[in-house]
């Protein structure tokens, strides 16, 4: 196995001008524009990387984030302070506003989460701001449905993704062309995989939330994924809170993000770790072990 | 940092694949993904279940990024899948496109950002039609590189005699399409043979195996690095205190070496100026190359905007409103001649029409048709075109970006061609 450590400048480099690339063409193509910001580490990437691709100016995207209530802590102050430093404009759009205007239905039982709900109201959000672009961390990589995905990804009047008759996307050529109502999706780091964001994380001495890094927090297991606990969590019977020490690999609602045991300190040590990992990142992920298309049903309807 | 700076820097390449999975494609993939630890258990969980599910006997790799429920449920590839795996030396890009006549269109789409492409043949059957139209493709997207792999040479008992003629017969073929750096190895996807590890059946063969020639190819990222070309995509201006009079042109250069000091002219509008700085995120560049984005100021206040180019006064591309080009048709609605077209270059835009079909090209035979020259989706066509303000560009051969387009039919926003400049 190769050492993750050494750093490939030159690869990094490559996926960071495409990057900025598509930033600027979303700058330069769409009026209304977020940044779809949840706090996570792809998220916070995309920041820096609108920052270099903007520089000396100001970013020229809202922050939005699509807040189901059920966050860690840590991430809220992480997002306050990160659009404070950089002088960015922060939406906050929450889906219990959704559940409380009855827009959705809060899922009950065991297993119950915010995550689908988030759907609509990102939806709601895009329309009442009248945006005409989202941009989003999403990667190929991550997901097989995502691994469809264009740069440029096309939604209808209502929101949704028709992954069938996707527009062909050219060499560096991005068709941004859309009907009033209609909007985009943009996903800049489609090419970067989990090691590269890391990697380029730590070239780069980008500030996470400590979340990410070991720490000692209660959680549980169910089906075979250590969840955090909150109190709002509904417990089975057999399920039992311990303490541990544990770090984020992905960081979404609360209720679907499982964690990692893991003593792991510095971006070295995670990256050590990453490297060496024989499950995927979204392997953790509870939201996507619904069924075999969970992610691509989800994102038809709008999702991220 | 745990940098060694003795060690090379490694690179990215970005490969293409066409063919189905009789070629032995998925074979050959999923054999570098596993044997470069790139399947996760989770994934391989997975395949193993879905693969169960729609009773597959053998491991169906495909499944792994044949991401959507139509394309797991027909069992085919519908649309360009794109697969990342790394080695030691180098970090890769795949995109994997289905090889079929009706797909060609995914094919260009793929082959339009890679800097190799992978051809396979079936030892048994040598140099077929879908061979010519696979090579064909790569050389009209000006893929500098390929790897002709003619796998399954276990089915004929790894004989060099009919390797030889194989490549005798691929060698007139790159010859006739103008391939600049074409390589040949024997291999079997199926038992690895020369893919991974060297091949004990195949002594004869002193060459590279299949992953030693990707991790070892030089690319050469900046495929044109005579002429300068600066497509302007964004205009920068901070309006603070700090920066008042910072006025930063962002895009990525296209082609040559700019550095500060040199002299250039911005198109059309013909003004000539100087470079004041080359910036990137508050460092001043000594040069910049093909590849990078920067934000280029100059010493006088030009009116610039989007779609402008920044090149060198003494070596401009060609300005013309009409232009010759290569299309391939992506749409269901055929072409029009007369039609309107909104056309994309680089990061201009300009209104078109469609003047005359000059042939259509028969891709399994390079024949070209004069007769019947309706061309629907997924056709090949030599085309003439009208714009409605003078446009600057090179021939796609000499710079892919500043010689590649799109076309748009205005009416649904659906991109329907991809058009290469002659």
């Amino acid at each position: 196995m190769r050492n993750p450590l050494q750093i490939n400048d030159e690869h990094l480099k490559e996926l960071e001008n495409e990057a900025i690339f598509v930033m600027r063409e979303v700058a330069a193509q769409f009026e209304n524009k977020v940044l779809l910001f949840s706090g996570g580490k792809d998220s916070i990437v995309l920041v820096h990387l609108a920052r270099r691709a903007f520089w000396p100016a100001k970013i020229p995207f809202t922050l939005m984030h699509i807040d189901t209530g059920h966050n860690f802590e840590e991430t809220l102050a992480f997002r306050d302070d990160l659009a404070k430093e950089f002088g960015c404009e922060l939406i906050v759009a929450k889906v219990q506003d959704s559940i409380d205007n009855g827009r959705v239905n809060e899922e009950q039982g065991i297993n119950a989460s915010r995550n689908k709900a988030q759907s609509v109201t990102l939806l709601d959000a895009i329309e009442e701001y009248k945006i005409d672009v989202a941009i989003g961390g999403g990667r190929r990589d991550e997901e097989k449905a995502r691994a469809k995905e264009r740069f440029f990804s096309h939604r209808n009047e209502f929101g949704q993704w028709d992954p069938k008759n996707q527009r062909p996307e050219l060499w560096n050529i991005f068709n941004g062309r859309k009907n009033m109502g209609e909007h985009f999706r943009v996903f800049p780091i489609s090419n970067w995989t989990e090691l590269d964001v890391w990697q380029y994380i730590l070239h780069e001495n980008i500030k996470l939330p400590g979340l990410y890094y070991t720490h000692r927090r209660k959680i549980f297991s169910r089906n075979g994924t250590y969840l955090a606990w909150a109190p709002f969590m509904q417990l089975k019977p057999t399920e039992k809170v311990f303490e541990a020490d544990v770090r984020c690999r992905t960081i979404g609602d609360i209720t679907c993000t499982g964690v990692t045991l893991s003593k792991a300190q510095s971006l070295e040590e995670i990256i050590t770790e990453i490297a060496a990992t024989r499950v995927t990142e979204r392997g953790g992920r509870y939201d996507d072990k619904r069924s075999e298309a969970a992610m691509e049903d989800r994102k038809k309807e709008g999702y991220f | 940092m745990l940098i060694d700076p003795k060690e090379k820097s490694k690179s990215l390449l970005r490969f293409t694949t066409a063919g189905s999975v009789d070629d032995g494609k998925s074979t050959l993939i999923g054999r570098l993904l596993y044997d470069s630890k790139s399947i996760f258990e989770d994934q391989m969980d997975h395949i193993v279940q879905s693969g169960k599910r729609l009773g597959r006997e053998e491991l169906d790799l495909s499944l792994l990024t044949d991401g959507l429920r139509a394309e797991r449920e027909q069992g085919i590839t519908i649309d360009v899948a794109y697969r990342y795996f790394a080695t030691p030396a180098r970090k890769f890009i795949i995109a994997d496109t289905p090889g079929h006549i009706q797909y060609t269109r995914n094919m260009v789409t793929g082959a339009s950002t890679a800097d190799l492409a992978v051809i396979l043949i079936d030892a048994r059957k040598g140099v077929l039609e879908q061979t010519i139209r696979h090579s064909f493709i790569a050389s009209l997207l000006d893929i500098r590189h390929i790897i002709f792999c003619v796998n399954k040479m276990d089915m004929i008992n790894w004989s060099e005699e009919e390797f030889n003629k194989i490549v005798i017969n691929l060698g007139k073929l790159v010859s006739k399409l103008g391939i600049r750096d074409a390589h040949y190895i024997p291999i079997s996807a199926k038992y690895g043979d020369n893919v991974v590890d060297r091949s004990e059946n195949m002594t004869w063969y002193h060459g590279k195996t299949f992953l030693k020639l990707i991790e070892t190819i030089e690319i050469e990222k900046n495929k044109d690095p005579e002429n300068k070309r600066f497509p302007v995509q964004t205009i920068i201006r901070p309006h603070t205190k700090e920066f008042h009079d910072y006025r930063g042109y962002a895009g990525r250069v296209a082609g040559g070496v700019f550095a500060p000091g040199d002299e250039v002219m911005v198109l059309p509008s013909m003004l000539r100026s100087k470079i004041k700085s080359i910036d990137m995120f508050g460092k001043t560049l000594s040069e910049s190359i093909a590849g990078d984005s920067v934000s280029i100021s100059l010493d006088d206040q030009i009116d610039i905007s989007r779609g402008d180019m920044i090149v060198d006064p003494d070596d401009l591309p060609a300005i013309s409103q009409d232009i010759n080009l290569m299309v391939c048709w992506f749409n269901e609605q055929p072409l029009r001649i007369g039609a309107k077209y909104l056309l994309k270059i680089n990061s201009n835009e300009s209104g078109c029409i469609v003047k005359n079909v000059n042939y259509r090209l028969n891709i399994d035979t390079l024949e070209k048709d004069i007769e019947n020259t309706t061309v629907r989706m997924n056709d090949i066509a030599d085309i003439t075109i009208k714009t409605s303000k003078p446009l600057f560009f090179d021939s796609y051969r000499k710079n892919n970006i500043t010689g590649s387009m799109i076309l748009i039919d205005e009416g649904t926003n659906e991109t329907v061609a991809a058009g290469m400049i002659i």
